[in-house]
């Protein structure tokens, strides 16, 4: 069996640096397998969040040679092992310790994504054809890896303008329900700052669900808010209407 | 003042999967203060992992369904051990309650004709299964969570109970930790509802997530509540088995729903010789079964399990209908599941053993303490249908929601003391593995309850091995009263494991002695010495267990009888 070596990173808010492991190597062994083998063995007190070990539930993100990727799914023989692994909190959000993070600020954007609001006396009728774009965002296992590598967020922290990539595809699925009424148009130009994206398309490439973040939920949102807003002809006749 | 952070609600959830989520809706739109508590961040709960579909008697697809068909399925895979009057509310009301995720913004896949689509499963007479792919639950759990964070709940994520609080018979509230801080937590509350889901985690090969340490069903032993059933724990037939970082992972049962086919390395489609009638769609208890003595007379496949092949439905089916295993197979075992075939043994997936409660207001046998879901008894009998766990979180979620609510409303004004000994004692407990000298590593604890669960107590069970079993967990119990821990009380898993291991051998002391004590075979519980029903002795009574100061005392009491009009609807056979 070979040996792996791992170096994660230890700490809180106040400071910490990376710390060097050996683990065993089994096969089909996954990054999360190496941190319960030094919970285990080594240090029990290293934190981590997980759940389900699957990739279906998204609470194990982390930087692994400094890619955001999921540790569950990331399997230790597609990294180089003749070197050490490194392994890294998330870096947009604050830390709390070792490979957990604060991501508290995700569920505030969420509350603030209007509901999902049918029409009163509304059949339910509906097609495969009509739900499959919304059932594309549906499939989100908010691990925040999205988030995470938007450099609006990353680098230039705007939490207080831009809701990032997880809540555009929240409200990419409800303004493409076929059976919601609610008009989000508004809340996306001011409140969640669609306009902020430039479409590098970072989100798209880390998502572990394979959503087409940039494509399918983004551009139309910034369509559906420049249509509405910034159509030359409807704001003549906005003007004209005195709206 | 408060020596502790103190939050007042009327009805406190503990748990917020499907259940938990459920319940926290209703208690709040019936006008409760509501508090939910959650171990992990919220939606990241075991039902994410839910994959097939929820069952309920739709009749979308086959018109011929309907909930006395439902009941009937439910009642003949519970092997008549089920509270019957559980079955018969649960049958009747899931339709209503998958139309309302509807209604809340699910987007379930689709018929032709725009209805909500259903396929068949396990055990179910007709095509019942409203799903989305194969990530039904993490559906259902985003639809609840995006309707809970609008009810007006107040969220406690990532904060583990561990003691509930009485005032003389009466719950009055709920002592626990923030997981971040390590600070100690008080909840006061006039009802407290269990919505904690199951017990996996004291099996090593377990499709359960972390949190499944059996919480719920410890709490409410502790605080005196009644459990049943408890040797009825659920193998489910389809487990990866390699490679060894992903055994046990489920393989949704939604495979040999859209049609997968079980084979042993003879390429003998076994099912026919275990259940020629329906196959691969048996009931998960038999094909289980089957699928181990394949393996165990030599017949199994290169790791150790059954071919499951799902490759003739072709690329495009699979990877519409089964997205998730495609990628799963794909992912951590370089299997392509469109041309070639899985191979799966059983995993430890669920329990239908837990709280007894009131089938209409789910309430135990403690004043003011409620149970729904995973962790409540009852509803399944000696084996559960795939599907009616989903339907289950949601018709007893609400139940629940509803009758804590009541309760509440009942007590009114008048005020629940907390016992502040009770607080203290709590406190003295939860740090005394920092302040042992000596003691064991609570993870090689848990890792020897892991062996001794799966070797002992797993899917076949003899006399002589459970009672060996019993042996080793009393030993087990010993160990793990000396823990040793490094570290802070910040976000430290070494810490937060000490107060899951109690939990885990409570309940896992409970399956054993259930096991031992049942001498026959029922449903999900085998008993090699025992191969037959007996009717006549176990047939009528629930196991059930009950704290007597120390002691753990094991007994019987006898099934609600069921009526008339609707044991003739049990008896009628299918279709």
């Amino acid at each position: 069996m070979s040996v792996a070596t791992l170096r994660v990173y230890r700490g809180d808010a106040t400071g910490g640096a990376e710390k060097e492991y050996k683990v065993p190597v089994d096969e089909g062994m996954v990054v999360l397998d190496a941190i319960h083998f030094i919970q285990a063995n080594h240090d029990g007190d290293l934190a981590v969040r997980w759940n389900c070990k699957a990739a279906k539930c998204g609470s194990c993100s982390a930087e692994i040679n400094g890619m955001p990727k999921l540790t569950c799914k990331t399997r230790l023989d597609s990294l180089p092992l003749d070197k050490p692994v490194t392994v890294h909190p998330i870096r947009t959000f604050p830390i709390i310790k070792d490979l957990v993070t604060d991501v508290s600020w995700n569920y505030e954007v969420r509350k603030k994504i209007k509901p999902f609001t049918p029409a009163p006396n509304t059949d339910w009728t509906m097609f495969q054809e009509d739900v499959e774009r919304g059932q594309e965002f549906r499939k989100c296992i908010e691990c925040f890896l999205c988030q995470n590598v938007c450099h609006i967020l990353r680098n230039h922290d705007k939490k207080g303008e831009f809701f990032g990539p997880r809540a555009m595809i929240k409200l990419a699925e409800l303004e493409m329900h076929p059976l919601d009424v609610e008009d989000r148009s508004e809340q996306l130009r001011r409140e969640a700052g669609v306009s902020y994206c430039n479409i590098t398309k970072c989100c798209t490439e880390v998502c572990p669900e394979g959503i087409h973040i940039t494509d399918n939920a983004i551009i139309p949102l910034k369509e559906r808010v420049a249509d509405k807003y910034f159509d030359p002809l409807k704001w003549v006749v906005n003007k004209l209407k005195g709206i | 003042m408060d020596k502790y952070e103190t939050h007042t609600h009327d009805v406190i959830v503990i748990g917020a999967g499907g259940a938990g989520l459920r319940a926290a809706i209703e208690a709040s739109a019936r006008g409760a203060c509501v508090g939910l508590v959650c171990k992990s961040l919220l939606g990241k709960a075991h039902t994410v992992m839910a994959e097939g579909g929820v069952a309920a008697a739709l009749t979308n697809v086959d018109k011929g369904d309907d909930w006395k068909t439902h009941f009937h399925d439910t009642m003949h895979g519970g092997k008549m051990l089920n509270n019957w009057h559980m079955a018969q509310i649960h049958a009747r009301e899931a339709p209503d309650r998958v139309r309302e995720l509807e209604h809340w913004g699910a987007l379930f896949d689709r018929t032709n004709d725009g209805k909500i689509m259903q396929r068949a499963f396990g055990g179910h007479t007709w095509k019942r299964l409203a799903h989305v792919g194969d990530r039904t639950g993490l559906e259902m759990i985003r639809t609840l969570q995006d309707r809970g964070i609008h009810s007006g709940i107040d969220v406690y994520m990532e904060c583990t109970i561990t003691h509930l609080l009485k005032d003389g018979e009466r719950i009055s509230g709920a002592f626990g930790y923030w997981r971040e801080s390590g600070r100690f937590v008080l909840f006061k509350a006039k009802a407290v509802i269990l919505a904690t889901g199951g017990i996996g985690k004291s099996y090593k090969v377990t499709s359960n997530s972390w949190e499944y340490t059996g919480d719920g069903h410890a709490l409410a032993y502790e605080a005196g509540a009644e459990l049943i059933d408890m040797e009825f724990v659920q193998f489910h037939p389809t487990g990866m088995v390699w490679p060894p970082s992903v055994k046990g992972i489920l393989v949704t049962e939604a495979v040999r729903g859209e049609g997968g086919i079980l084979r042993n390395r003879e390429g003998d489609r076994f099912m026919e010789k275990y259940d020629p009638e329906r196959m691969e769609l048996s009931t998960r208890d038999v094909v289980a079964r089957s699928i181990y003595t394949e393996v165990q007379e030599g017949r199994g496949s290169p790791h150790g399990g059954a071919f499951l092949d799902i490759s003739h439905r072709g690329s495009d089916y699979v990877k519409k209908k089964l997205p998730s295993m495609y990628h799963q197979f794909m992912e951590f075992a370089e299997i392509d599941i469109t041309r070639e075939p899985m191979e799966v043994f059983p995993t430890t997936h669920y329990v239908m053993g837990g709280v007894r409660v009131d089938a209409d207001t789910a309430s135990s046998t403690v004043l003011g303490l409620f149970a729904a879901g995973e962790v409540a008894g009852g509803m399944h009998g000696a084996n559960r249908l795939g599907g009616n766990s989903l339907s289950d979180l949601l018709v007893f979620g609400r139940r629940a929601g509803l009758g804590a609510t009541q309760y509440a409303n009942k007590i009114g004004g008048s005020t629940l003391r907390i016992n502040e000994l009770d607080v203290q004692r709590a406190v003295g407990e939860m740090l005394e593995p920092y302040n042992n000298g000596e003691g064991e590593n609570p993870y090689a604890i848990h890792y020897s309850l892991q062996e001794v669960m799966g070797d002992y107590v797993g899917v076949f069970r003899t006399k002589a091995k459970l009672h060996e079993g019993i042996e080793q967990l009393e030993k087990l119990k010993k160990r793990a009263s000396k823990l040793k821990i490094e570290g802070t009380r910040m976000f430290n898993p070494s810490w937060h494991l000490c107060r899951d291991l109690k939990s885990m051998l409570i309940v896992s002391e409970a399956i054993a002695r259930c096991a031992h004590q049942r001498e026959e075979s029922r449903g999900a519980h085998s008993r090699v010495d025992f191969p037959d029903y007996n009717d006549e002795k176990w047939g009528r009574v629930n196991s059930l267990v009950l704290k007597d100061n120390s002691n753990m005392l094991i007994g019987t009491s006898s099934l609600p009888v069921i009526p008339e009009e609707l044991k003739r609807i049990v008896d009628g056979g299918y279709k």
